[in-house]
């Protein structure tokens, strides 16, 4: 197969796309298809200052590498949730994003360990809350918090995450299926700072496969955490991905045209909150982040001791 | 030819195209990518036996 632009050796084929390209081709069309996301979404401009949530995967180092090579200000937060399992994998992807904050010394890293601020791992707290989703649900809740905690605290005026299309259209998946509307409605490329205590959120992979993502990392030469996260493993959402994949490949282009039909009809006001649905947010009485029920939000609850 | 995926290993002695040799070896296309001699390459490449195919995962982290 040969390069749509110069006819060199391709090293990728987009089937959506109809579009193979070289490895030259293919890492100056990924930047520009990036800018373009962020163009398209109103995502970031130049001047502002970026927090890129990395966790040492491949899809949130890329997204680093791109905005910075796009000429963003972007620094990285690594949260270290005290995964081991007998794998040390928290500890290896820490590694991961060091060493790629080591490469790049205009950016900073922030790391944040939840074992040494608040005492426990993720799996520690799951097991003493005994919460329905074990520690992925802990893990999801911890992140969010930390994030926009990390974001506000540092001054930055969005907060990026590397969620790529595969990852997007898995959640629609499951959001369709339960028909979670309020989710549906809040699915999107970019969650803006609604109110006192959100950091804005962006996503400037949303349009990506994550072949894509892959393709490039591996182009780049990032070195990344391959393993699944030892939590991960029969997740719902690999399920839902495994899914998608199949009748991607009975039709090339379904995921995409699920995912951004959805973007699509959601913007021509397909899916609409009524005043009652909207919910009331109120800061927390500790930490001071919004949270639907006045009190205690639910991260500063998991940290409280069972009567 | 050596393929390797995860922590699996194959050797086969028959020329093929990497699409044919990842549905071979039981994956559906669109979940690795392939990399001969440490090279991507893309499905309708031809593999021969002294090539050394490494599939990766596209879906990993978490």
């Amino acid at each position: 197969m040969r390069c749509s632009k110069c006819h060199a050796t391709a090293v990728i084929n987009m089937r959506q796309h109809k579009l193979a390209l070289c490895e030259e081709h293919y890492l100056e069309w990924f930047l520009q298809y990036t800018q373009r996301t962020i163009e398209k979404y109103q995502m970031a401009t130049p001047e502002m200052r970026l927090l890129v949530a990395v966790s040492g995967g491949k899809d949130s180092l890329a997204l680093w590498d791109v905005l910075l090579r796009l000429g963003y200000q972007a620094d990285g937060m690594y949260i270290d949730l005290g995964i081991d399992e007998g794998l040390g994998y928290s500890q290896h992807s820490r590694e991961k994003a060091e060493h790629f904050a080591a490469q790049h010394p205009a950016a900073r890293l922030i790391v944040i360990s939840i074992p040494e601020l608040y005492g426990e791992s993720i799996a520690q707290v799951a097991a003493r809350r005994r919460r329905s989703g074990g520690p992925c649900s802990v893990c999801g809740l911890i992140k969010r918090h930390e994030m926009n905690r990390a974001a506000l605290e540092g001054g930055y005026h969005l907060l990026a995450t590397g969620h790529n299309l595969d990852d997007e259209a898995a959640v629609l998946f499951g959001n369709v299926l339960h028909w979670q509307t309020g989710y549906l409605l809040r699915q999107g490329p970019v969650l803006p700072a609604d109110g006192e205590g959100l950091a804005r959120k962006v996503k400037p992979f949303c349009r990506f496969y994550e072949r894509e993502t892959l393709a490039y990392t591996l182009l780049r030469g990032i070195d990344y955490i391959y393993d699944e996260c030892p939590f991960a493993v029969g997740a719902t959402s690999i399920a839902h991905k495994a899914i998608l994949e199949q009748m991607e490949t009975q039709s090339a282009g379904t995921k995409r045209q699920f995912y951004l039909g959805f973007l699509q009809a959601r913007e021509e006001g397909l899916f609409r909150a009524s005043e009652e649905e909207r919910p009331v947010l109120h800061p927390c009485e500790r930490c001071g982040q919004p949270t639907t029920a006045p009190g205690l939000c639910a991260f500063c609850r998991l940290w409280e001791q069972e009567p | 030819m050596r393929v390797i995926y995860r922590d699996q290993q194959w050797e086969f002695n028959e020329t093929m195209t990497v699409r044919q040799l990842v549905e071979r070896v039981g994956l559906l296309p669109g979940t690795v990518l392939a990399l001969r001699n440490g090279k991507l390459i893309t499905e309708d490449q031809v593999v021969r036996p002294d090539d050394e195919i490494k599939l990766i995962a596209i879906v990993s982290g978490g």
